[in-house]
């Protein structure tokens, strides 16, 4: 666009560098302009045209009723709490789990070889099934064994199944950072007479973990929003509260504001895991 | 106290045959560099003494050993022989004096208490001693491959091999690693380099081997490999060299 590479006329002959400055900062407040400008007319456009649709004053009142916004909050917020707390317990075990799964994908010694093969089940089976059937299957056909309290609980069960699916995940985020460690690693620590699983924990797992940490941001982003699957098994978490609010007060205004809950956490949870990523991007090149 | 035979050593990757037959001899205390163009085999020779590539054919002694053995235990062989490789791999997330020690401790099972004492001196003696704590990337390349070579040291090999490890440094940075290896041989330590620093080979190597499409074409003392090379691919190469 002529209009933003066009920084106005310059004078003739020879430039000083006060003139190429002058040019380039015309440059950028051009740019700065057209953007505020194309931005502001899009919000204004929203702003007037919506409500000018036909429905618009019964979606208004049901989605967006500050009344019922303020009157559910508090109770949203302290059922979102429970998300946290089962986030909290899922992510290390995750973790965990996931490293051992990729580790066993890594063995190379012949009498483990069924753990090399569990390894490559595990991932393709629970990487193959949508997380809401696994927190059925398992959520509900586990306590359905008959187990007595607490051993029926659907927390422990519902997490299980969290643990089951993200674990193949993460297994697999894992392996991709071992085999990003270069040969020459492996070489050098091999040459001072080091064991192969010394090598694995002392050269390879330190940069590999350091590696995928922007990855696994992401995921822990994904696991804090799939807790609301447990509550078709039964935990009164926020989304089951939102649909509690939902049937009393006949108004969706509860679903907007368990929305608005989840992004405080994860909009800067993903900002981060973005920054994280750029900061590795930079250090690699 | 070493030496190293190598009878016959042949080594392949798929169809290209890197190694064909490879005979030298090291004795204890020798300094002996490997010359040739690239893709001589001279990395590759390297590589197999140390056991990270499988010989395919030949014998690699240690001591009147044969180290190329497939049932011997490949960690009791490596740990005598200390390798220093062209890009360094230093691990990036020690600092020099963890990855100096990470091979004592973990193969000798030495505590980093019992290990810090020898280990400063052998920082001191390579003029690293303020550098013992920094990180790789803090380092440059020529300290860098001298905490490399210290690594290698610290494991109290019978023999070091050089892997051609002054290639990847900048021009004024290559002198203080060459330093390095003047010393190891005034103090009685066995080499083998593979290396295309010609005019430090022909100043301090004992031997000097030239290799050729994976065959050691001749070898002899330096001054008469470089004043008088028998064969005609030997003078060639040579005077390559010489015009570039």
């Amino acid at each position: 666009m002529a209009l933003l590479e066009n920084g106005g006329a310059v004078p003739a002959g020879p430039l000083t560098k006060a003139d190429r400055d002058a040019y380039a900062r015309r440059l950028r407040n051009r740019s700065l302009a057209v953007a505020g400008g194309s931005t502001a007319a899009v919000l204004i456009a929203i702003v007037v045209l919506v409500p000018l649709a036909p429905g618009w004053e019964a979606v208004r009142r049901s989605f967006f009723s500050g009344e019922v916004f303020v009157e559910t909050f508090p109770t949203l917020l302290r059922a979102f709490m429970l998300d946290v707390a089962i986030f909290l317990w899922c992510a290390p075990a995750i973790a965990v789990v996931g490293l051992a799964i990729a580790l066993c994908r890594d063995v190379r010694n012949p009498a483990l070889y069924p753990l090399r093969l569990f390894g490559a089940l595990y991932t393709d089976i629970f990487r193959g099934i949508p997380v809401i059937l696994v927190v059925y299957l398992v959520g509900f056909g586990i306590p359905g064994l008959g187990l007595p309290r607490p051993w029926n609980s659907p927390y422990i069960w519902g997490s299980l199944a969290l643990i089951l699916t993200y674990s193949a995940y993460v297994a697999e985020i894992f392996r991709s950072g071992i085999e990003s460690v270069h040969q020459s690693q492996r070489n050098a620590a091999l040459s001072l007479g080091l064991s192969d699983r010394d090598t694995m924990r002392y050269v390879v797992l330190p940069q590999a973990i350091r590696r995928v940490v922007p990855a696994n941001m992401n995921m822990l982003i994904a696991l804090q929003k799939d807790v609301a699957l447990l509550s078709f098994i039964g935990p009164v978490e926020i989304f089951r509260q939102a649909g509690v609010y939902k049937s009393l007060l006949a108004n969706f205004t509860p679903y907007v504001v368990a929305a608005c809950i989840f992004l405080a956490i994860t909009i800067p949870a993903t900002r981060y895991a973005d920054y994280l990523m750029a900061r590795q991007a930079r250090e690699r090149s | 106290m070493a030496t190293l035979d190598l009878i016959g050593v042949s080594k392949s990757f798929g169809a290209t045959q890197v190694c064909r037959g490879i005979d030298l001899s090291v004795k204890d205390g020798e300094m002996v560099c490997l010359i040739g163009a690239s893709g001589s085999g001279k990395s590759t020779l390297l590589r197999c003494i140390n056991l990270l590539e499988p010989i395919d054919e030949g014998q690699i002694l240690l001591d009147g050993e044969d180290i190329s053995r497939p049932d011997l235990d490949p960690q009791g062989v490596r740990r005598r022989i200390g390798i220093v490789f062209q890009s360094f791999n230093l691990f990036p997330h020690m600092t020099a004096a963890e990855n100096v020690m990470l091979g004592p401790r973990r193969v000798y099972r030495r505590s980093r208490a019992d290990l810090l004492p020898d280990i400063t001196v052998l920082f001191e003696r390579f003029g690293l001693a303020d550098r013992m704590y920094h990180y790789p990337d803090q380092l440059s390349g020529g300290q860098q491959q001298r905490v490399a070579i210290v690594r290698a040291l610290a494991m109290r090999p019978e023999i070091m091999l050089f892997d051609e490890i002054t290639s990847a440094l900048d021009p004024e940075l290559v002198g203080e690693v060459l330093d390095v290896l003047r010393q190891l041989r005034a103090e009685g330590m066995t080499m083998v380099l593979a290396t295309h620093e010609m005019s430090f080979a022909r100043e301090a190597a004992d031997r000097v081997a030239f290799l050729h499409d994976g065959r050691v074409l001749e070898e002899g003392p330096p001054a008469q490999l470089f004043e008088t090379p028998r064969h005609e691919r030997t003078r060639a190469f040579l005077s390559r060299l010489a015009r570039a």
